[in-house]
C-alpha cells in the first residue's frame, strides 16, 4: 500500500504528519523552509483559530500560524 | 572607531558612537529573550533608531566592561537572514555591510534545533560569532540539558548559557565579547556543507566573486545567495561596498540555473 500523501491544509487538529516537500517558490518558499518545514520534519495541528484560518501548528519545539494559503503547499505523509 | 567604516553613506555610522571601542550586534529568533539580554548588559544606556528608508526600529545601547565602551545594536528578531521581510534584510544588511566587531546570537535553550538555522546562516555571513544560550532556567524546568561545551566544540564558536530575566551568565557574555573583540579570539565556525550539486556550483562563482569582493564580505556566503536567486544582495554589495561590476562575476550563470531547478 502506498503512502497516503495530503497538504499540511488537510491535517486534522490533533493529528502529526511528516513533511514531504514543500512546494512553494520563492519568498514564500523560504519563509516555510526557515519556520523549520523541511523534508521530515514533523508537524502537528495543534488548533484552529475561530475562523478556521489560520490554524496553529507545532512545528519543531515553536507554535507557528500558517494561513491554508501557505500550508496548502506543503505536502505531508500523515504519522499513526 | 572600529567597524561600521565600510559605510558610504552614513548608515551605519548613525549607530555608532565615536568613542565607541567596539560594535555587537544581536540577532536571534522573535521571542528568545533578546532585548531582556540587552537591556541586562546595558541597562538604561539605550536609544532606539529608525532604519533609514524603513519602519524597522533598531535600538542601540552601551556598556562599560574592563574599561572599554561597548556598543550594542539590537536586531530584529527574525527566524532568517535571507531578505524575506524588511525586519531580514535590516539585520542581514546590519551582521553583512555594517561589520560589527562580533555578533550575538541569541538562542532558546527550549528550542535549540529551530534556532540554529539563524545561528549557522550568521556563521556563513561572519566567523565573529557567540551563541548566547538563553532560557536556559527554562530549559531546566523542563529537564532540558544543553551541553554547551560540546556545542561549541560542534560549532566552532565560543557558547555561553544565559537566563537573562534573572542576569544569569551576563557576565560571562560580557567576557566572552571582550576576548573575542579585544584578545582576538579565533574561532573556527563549521561551515555548512550542501549537496554536491550545490558546492560545485559555489566552487565555479566563489573565485570568480573574490576578486569584486576583495575580502570585504564572505564570497561563499555572496555565490550562496546568487545561487538562491536573491539579488537584492548585488544592490546591496554596490551600495554599501562600492564594488562595480559584481553582477558580471557569476559567468556561469548556466549553474545559476541548474541549481535553481534542482531546489
Ligand atoms: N524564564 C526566562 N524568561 C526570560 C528569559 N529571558 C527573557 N525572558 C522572558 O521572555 C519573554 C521575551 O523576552 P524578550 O526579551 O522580549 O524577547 P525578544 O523578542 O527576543 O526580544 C519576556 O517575557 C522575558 O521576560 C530567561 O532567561 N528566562
Ligand atoms: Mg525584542
Amino acid at each position: 500500500m502506498g503512502d497516503p500523501e495530503m497538504t499540511l491544509a488537510c491535517l486534522p487538529i490533533g493529528h502529526r504528519a511528516q513533511v514531504v516537500k514543500v512546494g512553494a517558490e520563492g519568498l514564500t518558499r523560504n519563509r516555510l523552509l526557515d519556520l523549520g518545514l523541511v523534508p521530515s520534519t514533523v508537524v502537528e495541528a495543534v488548533r484552529k483559530s475561530p475562523a478556521g484560518d489560520p490554524v496553529a501548528y507545532k512545528i519543531r519545539g515553536a507554535i507557528i500560524a500558517l494561513r491554508s494559503e501557505e500550508s496548502r503547499l506543503v505536502t505531508v505523509r500523515p504519522l499513526a | 572607531m572600529k567597524g561600521l567604516a565600510v559605510d558610504a553613506r552614513g548608515v551605519f555610522a548613525k549607530l555608532n558612537p565615536a568613542h565607541s571601542d567596539g560594535v555587537i550586534a544581536l540577532a536571534g529568533n522573535p521571542n528568545t529573550g533578546k532585548s531582556t539580554v540587552f537591556n541586562g548588559l546595558t541597562g538604561l544606556n539605550q536609544h532606539t533608531g529608525n532604519w533609514p528608508g524603513k519602519t524597522v526600529v533598531l535600538a542601540k545601547g552601551n556598556y562599560r566592561y574592563k574599561s572599554k565602551l561597548i556598543t550594542l545594536v539590537d536586531l530584529p528578531g527574525t527566524y532568517s537572514l535571507l531578505a524575506n521581510s524588511a525586519d531580514e534584510q535590516v539585520a542581514r544588511d546590519f551582521i553583512c555591510f555594517g561589520k560589527p566587531d562580533a555578533t550575538v546570537v541569541v538562542v532558546d535553550a527550549t528550542c535549540l534545533e529551530r534556532n540554529l538555522n539563524l545561528a549557522l546562516q550568521v556563521m556563513e555571513m561572519t566567523p565573529k560569532v557567540i551563541l548566547c544560550v538563553n532560557l536556559i532556567d527554562e530549559a531546566k524546568r523542563k529537564k532540558i540539558e544543553i551541553d554547551c561545551p560540546k556545542l561549541a566544540e560542534l560549532l566552532g564558536v565560543p557558547v555561553v548559557p544565559t537566563a537573562a530575566r534573572e542576569k544569569v551568565g551576563l557576565d560571562k557574555l560580557k567576557e566572552a565579547i571582550h576576548q573575542m573583540v579585544f584578545a582576538h579570539q579565533q574561532t573556527r565556525p563549521r561551515p555548512v556543507r550542501y549537496n554536491q550539486e550545490i558546492e560545485a556550483a559555489v566552487a565555479k562563482i566563489q573565485p570568480e566573486l573574490e576578486p569584486y569582493l576583495r575580502g570585504k564580505i564572505d564570497a561563499r556566503w555572496v555565490a550562496l545567495r546568487l545561487l538562491d536567486g536573491d539579488t537584492t544582495i548585488i544592490t546591496e554589495i554596490k551600495k554599501y561596498l562600492r564594488v562595480e561590476n559584481v553582477e558580471k562575476a557569476p559567468r556561469e550563470q548556466g549553474e545559476l540555473k541548474v541549481v535553481k531547478c534542482y531546489k
